[in-house]
C-alpha cells in the first residue's frame, strides 16, 4: 500500500516535469474516451427515440395474421382455418377477458381521388376500437361508430400524408373522396404518428368501418388481420394464449393440429427494433473503440521516446539497487496514470458535448454511466497494454550502459 | 580486521565485434574494513571494468568475489540489485543525481528501493547523510541550483544513506577543478576517519596521495599495492590554497548578491 502510493506520487511528479508533453499524450486517450462516450450516447439516444416513439403507437398492441403458403402441411383439414374472418375476430371479442380491444382489419391498397389530387394509399377497414389499441389519436372531425360498421357506411378519416397530398393541408372533413370507384365522405382526420420503426409513413393511411373495406373495397369474405390490444404489457403473453385457444376452437382445431394463423405483439416488434438500435450503438462504439486504441498506442509511441530520454535516469535507478521490476512498475504506473487522466478529461469533455448536442444542436444523447465506466476502465487498460512494452524496455536496460548513455 | 571484499582470479572478457578484450587477466586483492583505497591505471588499465565487477554492476566471466563475506559471483539480476542496494554506495565521476529532483529526494531514492525496509524513517535518515557531509541546508536545492562539488557531496550522501559495506567511487574528482577536488577528498577523509571503507578509482597520483593505500593497474592485472606512509590532509591543504571566493569578492559590498543560494 505505501509502495503504490509512492509509485503513483513518483508517477504523477514525473508526469508534472513535463506537463505540455503529457498532456499531448494523453490526447489520443482523452478523444478515444470522449468519441466513445459521444458516440454510444448518440446510439443509445436514437434507440431511446424509437423506444418512445414504438411505445406511443401502442406497446400492448398484439396481431394475428391468418398464415400462408402452407400447402406443404398434410395435417390441413378442408375449410377455412387457415384464413380469418369477421366471425373469429367476433368470437374474440365475445370470448377474451384479457384484451382491451378488438379490431378485425382490412388491408387493401386503392387509388383515391379527392380535393385536388389523387394518391395511392393503404386504405384499412377497421372497428371504432383500432385508434384505441393503436393509440392513434383523432387530429379533427370524428370517429365512425359502430352503426357505421353495421350499415357498412362510406365515411374515412385521413391520415395526415392524404390530407397533405389531397387538400394540401386544409381542412377535408366534409369532402367527398372517390377510393378507388367508391365515393367516400370525409368525417375526421388522424393527428400526426411519424414514421414506423422501420420506416414506413403511418401517416399514408385511410381508415373506413370494416365491413365497407370488406364488402364494398376488398370484395372478400376473409380479413387480413386481427388487432387486438392487450390490457398490460405484462398480460401481453397471457392475452396471445387467450386469443389463440379462441380461435383454435372456433377453427375447431384438434390437439397437434396447425394453428394456421401466426400471433405478433407490438413488444416482439419493439424488441427487434430495439435490437436493430443496439446493433447500431455497438457499431458506433466499436468505431469509437479504434480511436481509443489509436490513442493507446500514442501512449506507447511517446512512452518509448521517454524511456530513451530518460534512459540515464533509469541506469541510475538501477545502481542504486532498483529491481527490474521496480522500474517497470514505475513506467507502467505512469503509462496508466496518463491514460486514466485522459480518461478524466476525455469524460469531461464527453459531458461538455453531449451536453451541446441535446441542448443546442437538439440531439437526443443517453450517457449511461455503465458506458463511461466501461471507457474509463478500457482506457486504464490500454495504459497497462500499450505501457508494458516501454516498461519492460526500461526494465531491462543494463544499469552499465544505462550509465553511460548520453 | 574482517575482508570487506576479496577477489580470487578475476577475469573479464569482452566481445568486440569478433575479438575477444580480454579487460581483466586475474585480479586478487581483498580490502579490509576500515580502508580508504585508491585503484590508478592508465585508461585501458582495467580499472572501470574492476570497479563496475566489485560494485556488481556487471559479472565476471571467471573467478570468485566475495563481498562482505558472502560470494556473489552466481546471484541473479535481482540479487545484485539488492546486494548493491543495501551493501554498496556509489559515486560517479559525472554525479548521476536526477534532475529537477531536490538534493533530499536524490539521497532519500535507495531507500526508496530497499525492499527489507531495515531503515525505519528514510526521510531522518537521508537528512541525516546530507549533515554528514556539510550540506544540512542545501536539502530543497535542485541539482541545477548547486556547485559541482555540491552536487558530488549529494552523490556522497546518497551513497552513505544505506549504511553500505564499502564507498565505490569511480573518479569522483574527474569533473571538478583543483580545489573542490581537495574538498571532495576532505570529505571522504572524514568518512574514512569514522570507519567508513572507500574504494575509489582515480588516475590523478595526487588525489590517490590522499587515500591509505595505492594499488596500480596494467593491462587488467594489478602491478603494485602500497600503502601510504605519509598521508595528505585535504583539510589542511585546502586552507593553504587560495579560495577565489576569498581573493576577490569576500570584501565586496554586493558579494551576498552574486553567490547562488
Amino acid at each position: 500500500m505505501r509502495r503504490l502510493r509512492r509509485l503513483l506520487r513518483a508517477a504523477t511528479r514525473s508526469i508534472l516535469k513535463n506537463r505540455m508533453r503529457s498532456l499531448l499524450t494523453s490526447l489520443g486517450v482523452i478523444i478515444g474516451v470522449a468519441a466513445v462516450i459521444v458516440m454510444v450516447g448518440i446510439g443509445a439516444g436514437a434507440q431511446a427515440d424509437v423506444e418512445a416513439q414504438i411505445s406511443s403507437l401502442g406497446v400492448n398492441s398484439i396481431i394475428i395474421f391468418p398464415e400462408r403458403g402452407h400447402s406443404a402441411n398434410v395435417s390441413l383439414a378442408a375449410g377455412t382455418q387457415n384464413k380469418l374472418t369477421l366471425d373469429d375476430a367476433r368470437r374474440v371479442e365475445e370470448e377474451a377477458t384479457l384484451l382491451s380491444g378488438v379490431s378485425p382489419v382490412v388491408r387493401t391498397n386503392a387509388q383515391i381521388v379527392g380535393g385536388s389530387g389523387n394518391w395511392n394509399t393503404h386504405v384499412y377497414g377497421v372497428s371504432p376500437a383500432y385508434l384505441d389499441i393503436r393509440a392513434w389519436k383523432i387530429a379533427s372531425g370524428e370517429l365512425f361508430t359502430e352503426r357505421d360498421v353495421r350499415v357498412k357506411a362510406k365515411v374515412a378519416l385521413l391520415g395526415k400524408t392524404i390530407v397533405d397530398e389531397l387538400f394540401d393541408g386544409e381542412d377535408p372533413i366534409g369532402e367527398q373522396i372517390r377510393v378507388g370507384k367508391t365515393p367516400f365522405k370525409v368525417i375526421g382526420t388522424l393527428s400526426e404518428k411519424g414514421q414506423s420503426p422501420w420506416g414506413s409513413d403511418y401517416d399514408d393511411v385511410v381508415l373506413v368501418p370494416v365491413t365497407t373495406g370488406l364488402y364494398r373495397l376488398a370484395g372478400g369474405r376473409y380479413i387480413s388481420m386481427i388487432n387486438v390490444g392487450a390490457r398490460s404489457l405484462d398480460e401481453s403473453d397471457a392475452a396471445i394464449e387467450e386469443v389463440t385457444e379462441i380461435l383454435r376452437n372456433s377453427h375447431r382445431l384438434q390437439p397437434g393440429e396447425e394453428d394456421g394463423f401466426r400471433i405478433y405483439s407490438q413488444a416482439d416488434l419493439m424488441e427487434t427494433a430495439t435490437e436493430t438500435q443496439r446493433v447500431m450503438t455497438l457499431l458506433l462504439g466499436a468505431v469509437a473503440a479504434v480511436s481509443l486504441i489509436v490513442g493507446g498506442i500514442g501512449i506507447m509511441n511517446i512512452m518509448l521516446v521517454s524511456v530513451t530520454e530518460r534512459t540515464r535516469e533509469i541506469g541510475i535507478r538501477l545502481a542504486v539497487g532498483a529491481r527490474s521490476s521496480d522500474v517497470l512498475a514505475q513506467f507502467l504506473t505512469e503509462s496508466v496514470v496518463l491514460s486514466l487522466i485522459g480518461g478524466a478529461i476525455g469524460t469531461a469533455l464527453a459531458y461538455t458535448v453531449t451536453h451541446i448536442l441535446n441542448n443546442v444542436v437538439g440531439m437526443t444523447t443517453v450517457v449511461r454511466p455503465s458506458v463511461v465506466f466501461l471507457a474509463f476502465g478500457f482506457a486504464g487498460a490500454i495504459g497497462v497494454f500499450f505501457g508494458y512494452y516501454p516498461a519492460r524496455k526500461a526494465a531491462l536496460l543494463n544499469p552499465i550502459d544505462a550509465l553511460r548513455h548520453e | 580486521m574482517s575482508s570487506v571484499i576479496e577477489t580470487r582470479g578475476i577475469t573479464k572478457d569482452y566481445v568486440v565485434g569478433e575479438m575477444i578484450v580480454r579487460a581483466l587477466r586475474g585480479v586478487d586483492f581483498e580490502v579490509t574494513a576500515g580502508e580508504f583505497v585508491a585503484i590508478m591505471g592508465a585508461s585501458g588499465s582495467g580499472k572501470s571494468t574492476l570497479m563496475n565487477v566489485l560494485g556488481c554492476l556487471d559479472k565476471p566471466t571467471s573467478g570468485d568475489y566475495f563481498l562482505d563475506g558472502t560470494d556473489v559471483s552466481g546471484l541473479t539480476r535481482d540479487q545484485y540489485a539488492d546486494i548493491r542496494n543495501q551493501r554498496l554506495g556509489f559515486v560517479f565521476q559525472t554525479y548521476n543525481l536526477l534532475a529537477r529532483t531536490s538534493a533530499l529526494d536524490n539521497v532519500e531514492l535507495p531507500l526508496f528501493y530497499d525492499h527489507s525496509s531495515r531503515i525505519e524513517n528514510p526521510r531522518a535518515s537521508a537528512i541525516e547523510a546530507l549533515e554528514r557531509v556539510g550540506l544540512a541546508d542545501r536539502l530543497d536545492h535542485e541539482p541545477n541550483e548547486l556547485s559541482g562539488g555540491q552536487q558530488q557531496r549529494v552523490a556522497i550522501a546518497r551513497a552513505l544513506v544505506n549504511r553500505p559495506a564499502i564507498i565505490l567511487a569511480d573518479e569522483p574528482t574527474g569533473n571538478l577543478d583543483s580545489r573542490t577536488s581537495v574538498d571532495v577528498m576532505s570529505v571522504f577523509q572524514d568518512l574514512n576517519d569514522q570507519g567508513i571503507t572507500i574504494l575509489l578509482v582515480t588516475h590523478e597520483p595526487d588525489i590517490a596521495e590522499y587515500t591509505r593505500r595505492i594499488i596500480v593497474m596494467r593491462d587488467g592485472r594489478i602491478v603494485g599495492d602500497r600503502p601510504v606512509h605519509d598521508r595528505r590532509n585535504a583539510k589542511k591543504n585546502l586552507e593553504a590554497m587560495p579560495d577565489a571566493d576569498d581573493l576577490y569578492l569576500k570584501d565586496d559590498p554586493t558579494y551576498e548578491g552574486l553567490v547562488r543560494p
